[in-house]
């Protein structure tokens, strides 16, 4: 049997990710990840239309809290943790291109 | 080494100190864990203080936990405040939390003491430790050998004598692998029994922390301590934690118990051999014994490797170099952010965060994603069924014992297969122990595994008591 995968696939999905792969981990990653969905074709098979999906084992509820105020972290020690942080702020590269 | 509830017994009797179990737990570590690469990280300041703080009560009269003065190792996968956690990533390194999971608030409540964060498979993803991006785990047992995965550490920690308990946590198996590959006791709780608050996300719908310990009683103890509702996880049980200790004695007479092939096939034949002879001591000690086929089982390595890994590509999605953690800088936030994540994550971590986001891609949802939370309702019905018929299941844990290093590291597949036996039961949310019973290859352990509905943890540890008494005469 192919693959189900293509190093594009493997490619694009690595974009979406956020992961810069060289090509020689494409390659790998292209045989491995098909292997595994490859294994995973035995459900592929199977007719399931019926059966409702189960996302969590007992079925998520929501939970609420009473409406009362807590303390939290610190914003201090929170910004700490972070790599870069300026006037009370996360920082980060710039977002968007430069103005025309 | 003592018990845990041994030690105990004797911190609060005065006949010990929680500053003496200490030192003699550190003097343990330090002993073997340049070898055996244990411990990332030995917190003597904070054990110290902790140990202080029992005995200071224990001199003033007051009241301390039942777990007075024992040292505990915590896998590295769960925050405490202060104390470095990485995950075994370079993504996490230095990161020290700013919060305490919850299961160390009540550790601490129980009189323990954590002594330091053992090593696991980044991010909890592996079944040998040879995934850490801290270099890799010794079996205790036989070096040359894993000591099983992702817990890989704690197990470590508690069969090399330096702590006779350790927490650690399972989502397709990582608690009671690595305990059957180290001939413990390991314990996969029913899901929401134990907070995961603080316990840094893999798999949220599979997660759950418990218990590594030598002795039944031990493992009751310790689950007993961390178990119970906590409003700061919203998935947590609603009922206070469980008596578990005061069941181990129960016995399994007028259990049901079901031998299920699936659980079995494909085993070593010495872990076969294993099983059979549990069902005997089961069967004498007054249980009835039956056999059940569950076909469904063998689509939960499937069902898994889809499921786990599309909630680890959500799960990690934080990690993008902006509010802790590494940073890679790049010339935009994209760039940084691609930057970060390639530097900082292993090769099995990026494997799976991309069978995830693949499975959970447009145009595969249905397919792939869609399909296996389907087939996951299928176990959970199949199971029921067999709950109908037996009130516990019993199989191998690991198709075999402990294997030597780099035997499965070339193929995901031949690793994804070490888990197959364990996978069902988080799939189901419910419950399972692993009991070292028996000997394989070059005389290593081998586990045996008794399943459960939600919520049977007492009538697993009374089964698995059942197995010890024969295994070690008391």
């Amino acid at each position: 049997m192919t693959s189900p995968l293509h190093r594009d696939d493997v490619a694009h999905v690595a974009k979406l990710a956020r992961l810069s792969l060289s090509e020689e981990e494409l390659a790998l990653y292209t045989d491995q990840l098909g292997q595994i969905l490859e294994h995973a074709n035995d459900m592929s098979t199977l007719q399931l239309d019926d059966v409702i999906p189960t996302a969590h084992p007992f079925g998520l509820i929501n939970v609420v809290r009473d409406d009362s105020v807590r303390e939290s972290l610190d914003r201090d020690v929170v910004l700490a943790m972070a790599p870069d942080a300026e006037d009370g702020r996360f920082a980060v590269p710039r977002i968007m291109g430069e103005a025309p | 080494m003592k018990t845990a509830e041994q030690i105990a017994l004797d911190v609060r009797s005065g006949a010990s100190t929680a500053q003496r179990e200490l030192d003699a737990s550190l003097a343990a570590i330090h002993a073997r864990n340049d070898e055996l690469n244990v411990f990332l990280y030995v917190d003597e300041d904070g054990a110290r203080a902790a140990a202080k703080d029992v005995d200071d009560k224990v001199a003033r009269g007051e009241s301390v936990g039942p777990l007075a003065g024992v040292p505990v190792a915590i896998k590295d996968n769960m925050c405490q405040v202060g104390v470095p956690t990485t995950c075994s990533s370079r993504i996490l390194e230095g990161w020290r939390p700013p919060y305490s999971a919850t299961v160390i608030t009540r550790l601490l409540a129980a009189g323990a003491v954590p002594v330091g964060k053992t090593n696991l498979d980044e991010f909890a993803m592996g079944s040998s430790t040879e995934n850490s991006a801290f270099g890799p785990t010794r079996n205790p047992l036989d070096p040359s050998r894993v000591p099983g995965g992702s817990s890989g550490g704690s197990a470590a920690a508690v069969a090399a004598d330096m702590t006779p308990i350790a927490l650690g946590s399972d989502t397709g198996g990582s608690i009671r692998q690595p305990a059957a590959l180290c001939g413990l006791i390991g314990v996969k709780p029913s899901y929401g029994l134990v907070s995961r608050y603080g316990l840094i996300a893999f798999a949220s719908s599979l997660d759950q922390i418990g218990p590594f310990s030598k002795t039944v009683t031990d493992a009751a103890i310790l689950l007993e301590a961390i178990a119970g509702h906590d409003p700061m996880d919203s998935t947590s049980l609603p009922e206070p934690a469980p008596m578990l200790s005061a069941h181990v004695n129960d016995g399994v007479v007028g259990k049901r118990i079901a031998l299920v092939r699936e659980l079995i096939d494909g085993a070593d034949p010495d872990v076969v051999a294993s099983v059979t002879r549990a069902v005997e001591v089961l069967k004498d000690a007054g249980a009835t014994i039956l056999e059940l086929s569950i076909p469904e089982l063998q689509l939960g390595l499937s069902a898994y490797y889809l499921i786990a890994p599309a909630e680890a590509s959500s799960n990690l999605a934080r990690y993008d170099g902006v509010r802790f953690g590494l940073r890679v800088d790049g010339e935009d936030v994209e760039a940084m952010n691609t930057a970060t994540r390639t530097a900082g994550f292993g090769a099995e971590v990026k494997r799976r965060i991309m069978l995830g986001t693949y499975a959970l891609s447009a145009g595969y949802f249905d397919a792939y994603y869609g399909q296996a939370l389907k087939v996951r309702t299928q176990m959970i019905d199949a199971f029921k069924r067999a709950y109908a018929q037996a009130d516990l299941l019993i199989g191998a844990t690991a198709p075999s014992v402990a294997f030597p290093f780099g035997s499965k590291t070339s193929n995901p597949m031949a690793m994804y297969l070490s888990d197959v036996f364990t996978i069902p039961t988080n799939l189901a949310g419910e419950a399972a122990i692993s009991v070292p019973f028996g000997a394989g290859e070059a005389g290593l352990p081998t586990g045996v595994q008794l399943l459960g509905p939600g919520r049977s943890e007492a009538q697993l540890f009374a089964a698995a008591r059942v197995l010890e008494r024969e295994e070690r005469g008391s």
